[in-house]
């Protein structure tokens, strides 16, 4: 805020100075406000609404007519006569328990799985070859297909009966006999997860090689004439070097992971193996008419993605506003 | 060459043919199958055997897809124009102007671009029933602004930030007002980054999926996404 202080003391020529500067800040106001509005209504008051929402006990039906329950869609508990005690909300909800496991799972392995292939596959496109730029437009294809478009693409190629993927891999003696890859609670996390990797991989890759490009050449030069090994190079130059753009990318896609729905919901329809959080949440939302119940849910993920943004923002320092820090 | 760079340049280029195999494959793949009809749908081919244009007539023609294609058009365009609008005047103020909280503010935009969208679906469901904007596209429109907006005003901020301050001075002691320095300097200036801005809302907008399945309810006002897995029968 020290550059407030600056400007609120002027002295002597400065005067004008300040009064242009008054009436800058007049027009900032009026540009800002109509954006303002617009995310008000648009996010902080449904938001609001949603966690009023979460401590009643409105359903679809009657969206106004629900009453004040505090935190009993959370967490209640109730003393019977023989000196058992009933817990009842989301917290001890085991199907609720089992969709924050399914979207931590999800997260930390899609997330490693497509930083480490995005860096790979980075390193191979950052490299001097003939069709460089065909090889990058053709990875771009998987992040540009929309997400709907290919869990149905996809959602036939594992199809269990006319798949194609069980055909290649009875070919090449892979597997035995046809697996159903989607239905299945076996293998139904792996189908999301290979999805969800082949659909991103490209975006982190594109992150990745931005970080490779802006590496020196020379560095490399000098680590060839001291004939230092490549694998040495790759972690004591290049992944120093990238780290920030890369925890960025990873902390981004994260974010995005754990909020992950309409893959989940289209390619694996109902699958207790699979079931996230966003997609525990609007089934109790929109489909069981348990309104207030599915508020509860979204405001328990909306914290925990706040806790996590704030966690960032604090620890990483992260310089936002592009002015100079002291 | 020794036979280890042969050996070296073999592998490098195994490595480029099975990235560009697998990124390419499935979509290869979901060509080659609109191509066939009938019975021939369940059979495994790798290689195009019949060439039919049916199913293109037919979803074109027969299904409501072709009104699903422009309720998506509609509504990602009108998102994409609404945002740029709110977006260009606001990023200048952030990008130009000093005053109290400007970081604060950043962060807040930041971190509505983050927020995950089911935790405003109940909210914006009480909300779009009360405006009685219910399964129409004003609706998605609505409730698109939730992506679109912060991350517009974010990308234009940073473009904005990095013009000359020199430009904005000489408009400034021609005596251009704030208003006249936006729409008459900086706007032909951000063409790159409005196309650029615009092209990724556009895609957020076109690509949405939660809040158009939510709150569209009949054949004619749903788009694209969410008419499309209703249309194959797996």
């Amino acid at each position: 805020m020290t550059e407030i202080a600056s400007a609120a003391v002027p002295k002597g020529p400065a005067a004008r100075e300040l009064s242009l500067q008054q009436q800058r800040v007049r027009a900032a106001f009026w540009f800002l406000v109509p954006m303002l509005v617009a995310l008000v209504v648009a996010a902080a008051w449904p938001l609001l609404r949603t966690i009023y929402f979460s401590m009643t006990n409105t359903t679809l039906s009657s969206l106004y007519e629900g009453q004040w329950i505090g935190f009993d869609n959370y967490l209640s508990w109730r003393t019977l006569s023989s000196g058992r005690t009933i817990y009842r909300g989301t917290l001890v909800d085991p199907a609720w328990w089992n969709a924050v496991w399914n979207t931590v799972r999800f997260a930390a392995i899609s997330v490693t799985l497509e930083t480490v292939l995005g860096l790979l596959v980075a390193l191979v496109l950052n490299a001097e070859f003939r069709g460089r730029g065909l090889v990058r437009a053709a990875i771009l294809i998987p992040w540009a297909i929309p997400t709907i478009v290919s869990a149905k693409m996809w959602s036939w190629m594992l199809n269990d009966q006319f798949g194609i993927i069980n055909d290649m891999m009875l070919r090449i003696g892979a597997i035995e006999q046809k697996i159903a890859w989607t239905a299945s609670d076996a293998t139904s996390m792996y189908a999301v997860l290979l999805v969800d990797v082949w659909k991103t991989t490209p975006f982190m890759a594109l992150l990745c090689l931005a970080g490779l490009q802006m590496i020196p050449r020379d560095i490399y030069e000098a680590a060839r004439i001291d004939g230092v090994h490549p694998l040495k190079v790759f972690f004591r130059i290049t992944l120093p070097l990238i780290r920030p753009a890369l925890m960025v990318a990873v902390i981004f896609r994260s974010l995005d992971a754990l909020r992950i729905f309409d893959l989940v919901y289209v390619l694996t329809p109902n699958s207790r193996a699979t079931k996230t959080m966003s997609v525990i949440s609007r089934e109790n939302l929109i489909d069981f008419d348990k309104f207030a119940y599915g508020s509860a849910q979204s405001t328990l993920l909306f914290a925990i993605i706040a806790v996590i943004v704030a966690a960032y923002i604090w620890l990483g320092k992260v310089n936002l506003t592009g002015e100079s820090r002291s | 060459m020794t036979a280890t760079q042969t050996l070296y340049r073999i592998g490098f280029y195994f490595a480029v043919v099975l990235i560009v195999f697998v990124a390419v494959f499935p979509f290869y793949y979901a060509i080659l199958t609109s191509f066939k009809t009938g019975t021939a749908i369940f059979e495994v081919d790798y290689w195009p055997k019949t060439f039919d244009l049916t199913n293109y007539d037919k979803v074109l023609t027969q299904a409501t897809f072709p009104r699903n294609l422009l309720n998506s058009l509609f509504v990602a365009t009108t998102t994409v124009a609404l945002s740029l609008f709110l977006a260009v005047t606001a990023s200048y103020a952030l990008a130009r102007v000093r005053f109290r909280g400007r970081g604060l503010l950043l962060i807040t935009i930041l971190a509505v671009s983050m927020f995950p969208q089911i935790a405003v679906l109940a909210g914006l469901f009480e909300l779009i029933r009360f405006l009685g904007l219910f399964n129409t596209p004003f609706a998605l429109i609505l409730s698109y602004t939730i992506f679109t907006l912060p991350f517009t005003v974010w990308l234009l901020t940073t473009f904005m930030r990095d013009l000359p301050v020199e430009i904005e001075e000489a408009a400034i002691v021609d005596g251009a007002t704030p208003w006249v320095i936006i729409t008459k300097v900086f706007l032909p200036l951000l063409w790159p980054a409005l196309v650029t801005t615009g092209l990724l809302a556009f895609i957020g907008a076109w690509n949405e999926y939660l809040f158009a399945l939510t709150f569209t309810s009949s054949e004619t006002t749903r788009t694209v996404p969410v008419a499309l897995p209703l249309l194959t029968a797996p």
